[in-house]
């Protein structure tokens, strides 16, 4: 494997798409829920124990060389607010985008093909991950640390935080990340013997409601 | 282990149980129980042939004034408590109309272990079979500790109603620890797969990405294959202080599927209340 991979798929200068997005921090900074550091770590480390592992082990199973098409129909139904499925469709085509530029591979092809309006996110970051001769655990970490790292990236344009308290907090996050991560890999380990439903499923009600709240507003800064 | 690593292992586990690959063990002092309900059609109404009450679960036929069966569980002692195994397994046969409702709320709360409760619901519907499954609420008592499934198999021209609403410790109480997994199968594929985890020591739970304060969250699943294709999201209360939904369609399938939070169970089922009249209007 090459770590140097792991560092270009997980970094937010890759042209995937991401910075465009809140992970529903936009959202929660509306409705005041999210207004300093403390609430921001909050909310952060509620995103990464719920759509943050979820999102991992569809990666890690992805990585691990399951059947795309049913990580897809397995991704929408784990997905049950329309908007979300479409921000996840959209920037798994920037993702795809970006990774048969860089990691070309058959398997990126063929989802390509079979998915062209874009598959869930998460897949194309797996498949990439494997094309790059990755593990599945470092897949769910790319997966894990985005999930946490792009509302943190957001919240500082929003509110006017201080990058580095950002940067702190995401390290005061990094050992929940990493078991979230390795829940994740073992999940997609056991997929092989026990079926699909071995991936979690973990779900937070606010991050569906807000979601689509914020997907009808007319104006916003972030497109999710 | 980290505490956060023991706890996804622990909902690993969860998921492990609940595709069959590991039956729980159970716990000496927990009450296993598992009540069933069969309900058939037999050319002219929806009869029940089997009505096998076990354990916490009394069942009782209740009157129609149609066709259909409908079934109530009165719970016949206390439970979950700590280390209880319990199962409702409701079928509703080809073409048979059944509703199930329960005669009040169930309470978990901690019992002689702190040893997790499982409770789980499956729920099967065969063939133009309508099944509705309309329970009263499940508190989270400060203590308690509850695994609940609901792992729930379609055939593609069956109806669903599904109502699930879960109130977070009692009035100024901390809730316990509460893990569901809610698992919709139609024609074989994955419809829905949702799992929550609320309650000490869930990281996050309570916070702004999760239920930011509310108590009280529910949802409501309506599957109809003669609803029509093409349903926009309804929003519900934005910004509420007295809570917000949204009802949104589903990928796998004609399905409507309402999330709601709310401070307090009422208002939390005027939200539900709110959200199927949208749903039932075509």
């Amino acid at each position: 494997m090459s770590r140097a991979a792991l560092l270009l798929l997980a970094d937010g200068r890759f042209p995937a798409g991401g910075h465009a997005h809140s992970g529903g921090v936009e959202a929660a900074i509306a409705h005041q829920a999210v207004h300093d550091t403390d609430s921001l770590e909050a909310f952060c480390r509620g995103r990464l124990h719920t759509t943050g592992l979820t999102m991992a082990g569809l990666a890690a199973a992805a990585a691990a060389g399951v059947d795309p098409l049913l990580l897809d129909d397995a991704a929408d139904a784990r997905t049950p607010a329309p908007a979300l499925r479409a921000v996840a469709r959209r920037l798994g085509r920037q993702m795809m985008r970006a990774a048969r530029a860089t990691f070309p591979s058959e398997d990126l092809e063929r989802l390509a093909a079979e998915r062209p309006q874009g598959a869930h996110q998460p897949l194309v970051l797996g498949l990439a991950a494997r094309a790059a001769g990755l593990t599945p655990l470092d897949a769910a970490h790319a997966a894990a640390y985005e999930n946490a790292g792009g509302p943190a990236t957001a919240a500082v344009r929003l509110l006017s935080l201080d990058p580095l308290d950002a940067s702190g907090l995401l390290a005061r996050l990094s050992s929940e990340t990493d078991a979230v991560a390795t829940a994740a890999a073992q999940a997609a380990d056991r997929v092989a013997a026990e079926g699909i439903d071995a991936l979690p499923s973990a779900s937070s009600p606010l991050l569906d409601i807000t979601g689509e709240q914020h997907a009808a507003w007319s104006v916003r800064l972030f497109a999710s | 282990m980290s505490p956060a690593a023991q706890l996804v292992n622990d909902r690993a586990a969860l998921a492990g149980a609940l595709s069959g690959a590991e039956e729980p063990a159970g716990h000496p002092h927990g009450v296993r129980a598992t009540a069933r309900i069969h309900a058939a059609y037999n050319g002219r109404v929806t009869t029940l042939p089997q009505l096998r009450s076990d354990g916490p679960f009394h069942l009782r036929r209740m009157r129609t004034d149609g066709s259909s069966a409908k079934v109530g569980i009165i719970g016949a002692m206390s439970a979950p408590l700590g280390g209880d195994r319990l199962t409702i397994d409701v079928t509703a046969g080809d073409r048979a109309v059944l509703e199930v409702t329960t005669a009040a709320a169930t309470l978990a709360l901690r019992g002689p272990t702190t040893a997790p409760a499982t409770y789980d619901v499956r729920l099967t519907a065969g063939e133009h079979a309508g099944l509705r499954w309309l329970p009263q609420p499940l508190i989270s008592a400060a203590g308690s500790n509850l695994r609940q499934t609901y792992t729930v198999e379609l055939a593609a021209t069956a109806r669903l109603l599904l109502r699930e609403e879960q109130l977070l410790g009692r009035t100024d109480e901390d809730p316990g620890h509460l893990v569901s997994r809610l698992l919709v199968r139609r024609a074989g594929r994955p419809l829905l797969d949702q799992q929550t985890a609320y309650g000490a020591p869930e990281p996050g739970w309570d916070g702004p990405a999760v239920l930011h304060g509310h108590r009280a969250v529910g949802q409501l699943l309506l599957v109809d294959p003669e609803m029509g294709t093409r349903r926009d999201p309804v929003l519900l209360r934005e910004g509420s202080q007295d809570g917000s939904a949204v009802l949104t369609p589903l990928a796998g399938g004609p399905a409507l599927l309402a999330t709601a939070v709310a401070p307090t169970s009422s208002a939390l089922r005027e939200l539900l209340d709110e959200a199927l009249a949208h749903a039932l209007r075509e």
